[in-house]
């Protein structure tokens, strides 16, 4: 298991920083938020990520992509996380192609992959219906009719769902609602009849709606994986979505500790730097060595979901590791960078109050750390 | 003892007829009644609650009958304030006025300033805001640098200050302000009192994490400030302005405090205590179904009581004469940091609900309360950060050796 990046990582990483940096720094999330984006996210940022290939990073060749892996990807989240920037990266790419790709028959592959990387289809997981993650916690259902299915039911935090051209439905086809068994995942264009979409503005100001699905009609064709079966590869995916969303919260948590350690070298207080008390250092070396932990873990799990010979429960293990020890870290210091920059942490004018949102947000989606910590005892076996 | 007692029914019949019904009700945010020149008062009977109650000067129950106060003492005004609670009287009045610089200015201002001040606070007919922090000078407030100079039997201001709370909406200040630059820092600082509609008075809204704008920059330019404005004695403000923070902290300390039932200041809405909003989003009956939660939550509310006991025996100490001292550093960090955890765990019992900015798809009460989870981070920095009042414990309650004073000036 490779824990430092190869040497393509590391060119891949750099280009990523080099683009964040110059063309999608903090400042165009913030725009986006002030003039309250139609779609949230910058459309000419969007597609010179597609010109570099982002959105097919971890597709196979076969299917327009370019075989990055999810290692390749990583790197790239990790630095989209240095600069929040707002992208359908997430919705898209991390778990909509990651579920076609791992669940999706040979012709929806071929279908939808391409387009995907071609930036033609913007397709989002519709799997949440309360307000705690509860992936197998299903009650919409999918009753079949005498040519496929009709859905109905309610989704929450669905990412991009307002400009999401397809969502993948996850739905109760059998089985009682908080059954594994029964689980069913379906394709389904957002312009359906009986779709309903209500955008919420959320506090990272980033993307996410509601969706509503009143006798929506699909046909067997819309199946994505296995009928009543398909709980186990939605949880696979589910784990990449956690890996991914790790890494970019690494990204996240290693900005907020760069910028808290340049105001530390910067501000004086008494006469001298405030990083020169030991208060302040103490909590900074701390972070520091909670940070040195976030990265290993995600190198860990991304290198797993490139090596063949992971079993699924190692995978498993490592996502939840991942996503419980980034979402504890990234609320620590996400705390610490407003504490450690006094009053001017508290104004909206500086950044770094973007992080603490975006950190609330983060470590909720897919699961918080408490979740994580449960789900690992149980893959434990304790 | 009779006479408590006698003074109790007094009290609560007095409150019966005088209480308007809606001011029983739980205090909705834009409805404090902060008082000023140009009052708001979205409901009308806040302003009759007010004028009653500051009638018997009872906005500030112990302070003396002569200046406007109510006079009481410690132990009536205990009375007063367990039958307010009773009926769950909101404050008549809320003001900086009366929760730092009255107590600062009764024990240090002149009986000619007293009488100038005193009554308008007591009556909520001037705000006030604290004008001490510069961009230069936060936890290093004795470094300040806006200047006075005496001409003329006044002081002539230059300079600025930063995160001014209400400094746009306030119609007077108490500022620190340094008149001699000649000597160590903590003796060349004055503490002066200026009307904001002075000429050369400037504000800047300066927009929080959560998206209001409490607090400003605050320009000073040659202003002009009659001399007998200066409160105490030329170049030891230092002392008033300190004394000031102490009740300032005891104050902010009560953030920690959660109202009876509610943790939020007796809301009625789903999201008003933490354990009531986690049973609630989980749809369970009589016991919380996620026990790491409950849990965290129990752990929570035992700090809390625990912090009630404290701050409850403090304020029995300071009855007893001793005053507030170096322990309103205790409270005020314990309290604001139960006050942050809190609202950490009211997000948590909410999950994605607590996520929303505004618009659809989120009730009224559980944005504001994602705004006031971020407002709530601010506790930690506003009157003097956490560290600086664990420095002050460190020092002064723990007598432990200060590495800051090798750098002393
Ligand atoms: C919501 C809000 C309202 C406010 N209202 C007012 C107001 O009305 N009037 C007013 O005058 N001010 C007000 N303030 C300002 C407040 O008092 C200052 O922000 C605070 O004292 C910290 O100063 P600073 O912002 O300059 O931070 P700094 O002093 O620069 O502190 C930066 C960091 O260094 C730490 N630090 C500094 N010194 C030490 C040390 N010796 N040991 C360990 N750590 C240290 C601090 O704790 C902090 O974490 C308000 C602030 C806020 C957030
Ligand atoms: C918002 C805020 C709230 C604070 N609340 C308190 C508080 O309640 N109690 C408290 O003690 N400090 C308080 N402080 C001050 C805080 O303790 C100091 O910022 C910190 O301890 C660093 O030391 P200092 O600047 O007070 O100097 P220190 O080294 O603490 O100064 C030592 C003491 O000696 C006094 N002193 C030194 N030289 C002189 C002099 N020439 N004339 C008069 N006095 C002199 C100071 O007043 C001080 O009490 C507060 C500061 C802030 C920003």
């Amino acid at each position: 298991m490779a824990l430092v990046l190869s040497e393509d990582q590391q060119l891949l990483k750099d280009a990523a920083r080099n683009f964040c940096q110059q063309s999608s720094p903090l400042s165009v999330l913030r725009g986006l938020r002030d003039s309250k984006d139609e779609a949230g996210f910058d459309a000419a940022i969007w597609k010179q990520m597609l010109e570099l290939g982002w959105a097919g990073m971890a597709v196979p060749e076969a299917y327009g992509g370019f075989q990055f892996g999810y290692g390749g990807l990583g790197v790239v989240l990790e630095e989209t996380g240095r600069t929040l920037t707002s992208s359908p990266l997430i919705s898209t790419v991390l778990i909509g192609a990651t579920a076609v790709n791992e669940l999706g028959s040979e012709q929806q592959k071929a279908s939808l992959l391409p387009a995907i990387v071609g930036g033609e289809l913007l397709i989002s997981l519709a799997l949440d219906e309360h307000n705690f993650h509860k992936p197998s916690h299903i009650e919409t259902t999918a009753t079949p009719t005498s040519d496929g299915f009709e859905l109905n039911g309610n989704k929450t935090f669905v990412l991009d769902g307002h400009v999401a051209k397809k969502f993948i439905v996850v739905a109760r086809s059998s089985g009682n609602r908080e059954s594994k068994e029964g689980i069913s995942l379906f394709l389904v264009d957002s312009g359906s009849t009986g779709v309903t979409v209500t955008r919420t503005l959320m506090v990272d100001s980033r993307n996410a709606a509601k969706i509503s699905l009143d006798k929506v009609a699909v046909t067997e064709a819309d199946v994505l994986g296995e009928l009543d079966k398909g709980f186990v590869g939605l949880d696979g995916v589910l784990d990449i979505a956690r890996i991914g969303l790790a890494a970019e919260m690494l990204g996240s948590i290693r900005e907020v500790f760069e910028r808290i350690l340049e105001y530390l070298k910067q501000r004086e207080q008494f006469g001298v730097l405030i990083g020169s008390f030991q208060g302040l250092q103490h909590r900074a070396a701390n972070m520091y060595s909670e940070i040195e932990l976030c990265k290993s873990v995600v190198r860990a799990a991304l290198s797993a979901l490139d090596d063949s010979d992971k079993s699924r429960q190692e995978i498993a293990e490592l996502a939840s590791i991942a996503k419980a020890k980034l979402s504890e870290v990234f609320m620590l210091v996400s705390n610490e960078g407003i504490q450690m920059h006094g009053g001017i942490g508290m104004t909206d004018e500086f950044d770094i109050g973007f992080f603490l949102k975006r950190a609330r947000v983060a470590q909720q989606f897919l699961g918080d750390a408490s979740f994580h910590r449960d789900r690992y005892a149980s893959l434990k076996n304790f | 003892m009779s006479s408590q007692q006698d003074f109790r029914a007094a009290t609560r019949q007095w409150l019966e007829s005088n209480c308007p019904e809606s001011m029983r009700t739980p205090m909705v945010q834009d409805e404090i009644v902060w008082g000023g020149r140009n009052p708001s008062f979205k409901n009308p009977d806040g302003k009759l609650w007010m004028e009653r109650m500051a009638e018997r000067g009872w906005t500030c129950p112990t302070w003396p009958t002569e200046y406007g106060g109510g006079g009481l003492s410690k132990d009536e005004s205990v009375v007063l304030r367990q039958e307010l609670a009773r009926i769950n009287a909101r404050p008549a009045l809320t003001s900086f006025g009366i929760g730092m610089l009255g107590p600062a200015l009764l024990e240090y201002g002149s009986h000619a300033q007293k009488l100038e001040h005193i009554p308008k606070i007591v009556r909520g007919e001037i705000r006030w805001c604290q004008g001490y922090s510069e961009p230069g000078s936060g936890s290093d407030l004795a470094s300040l640098n806006t200047k006075a100079e005496l001409q003329d039997e006044h002081y002539i201001i230059n300079g600025s200050k930063v995160w001014t709370s209400y400094a746009d909406k306030a119609d007077w200040i108490f500022c620190l302000v340094r008149t001699d630059f000649d000597v160590p820092k903590h003796s060349g600082i004055s503490f002066i009192l200026f009307d904001m509609a002075s000429e050369g008075i400037s504000t800047n809204p300066i927009q929080l994490i959560s998206g209001s704008s409490p607090f400003c920059e605050t320009f000073f330019q040659d202003v002009r400030v009659p001399a007998a404005n200066l409160v105490g004695r030329l170049n030891e403000g230092w002392t008033i302005a300190k004394r000031l923070l102490q009740h300032e902290r005891t104050m902010i300390s009560s953030f920690g405090l959660a109202s009876g039932q509610s943790d939020r200041g007796g809301t009625t809405s789903t999201v008003a205590s933490v354990e009531g909003a986690a049973m609630h989003y989980r749809g369970d009956k009589d016991r919380l179904s996620d026990p790491v939660l409950r849990d965290e939550i129990a752990q929570f509310k035992i700090d809390s009581e625990a912090f009630a006991y404290t701050s409850q025996r403090s304020i029995e100490e300071s009855r007893q004469g001793q005053g507030p001292n170096a322990t309103s550093s205790m409270l005020k960090n314990y309290g604001c940091e139960l006050n942050k955890r809190r609202y950490e765990l009211l997000l948590k019992a909410i999950g994605s609900q607590g996520l929303g900015w505004e618009g659809e798809g989120f009730a009224d009460d559980e944005l504001q309360l994602t705004r006031e989870w971020l407002r709530s981070k601010g506790n930690s920095i506003e009157g003097g950060t956490s560290e600086v009042q664990l420095n002050v414990i460190a020092k002064r309650v723990l007598g432990l050796p200060d590495i800051l004073s090798i750098n002393k000036k």
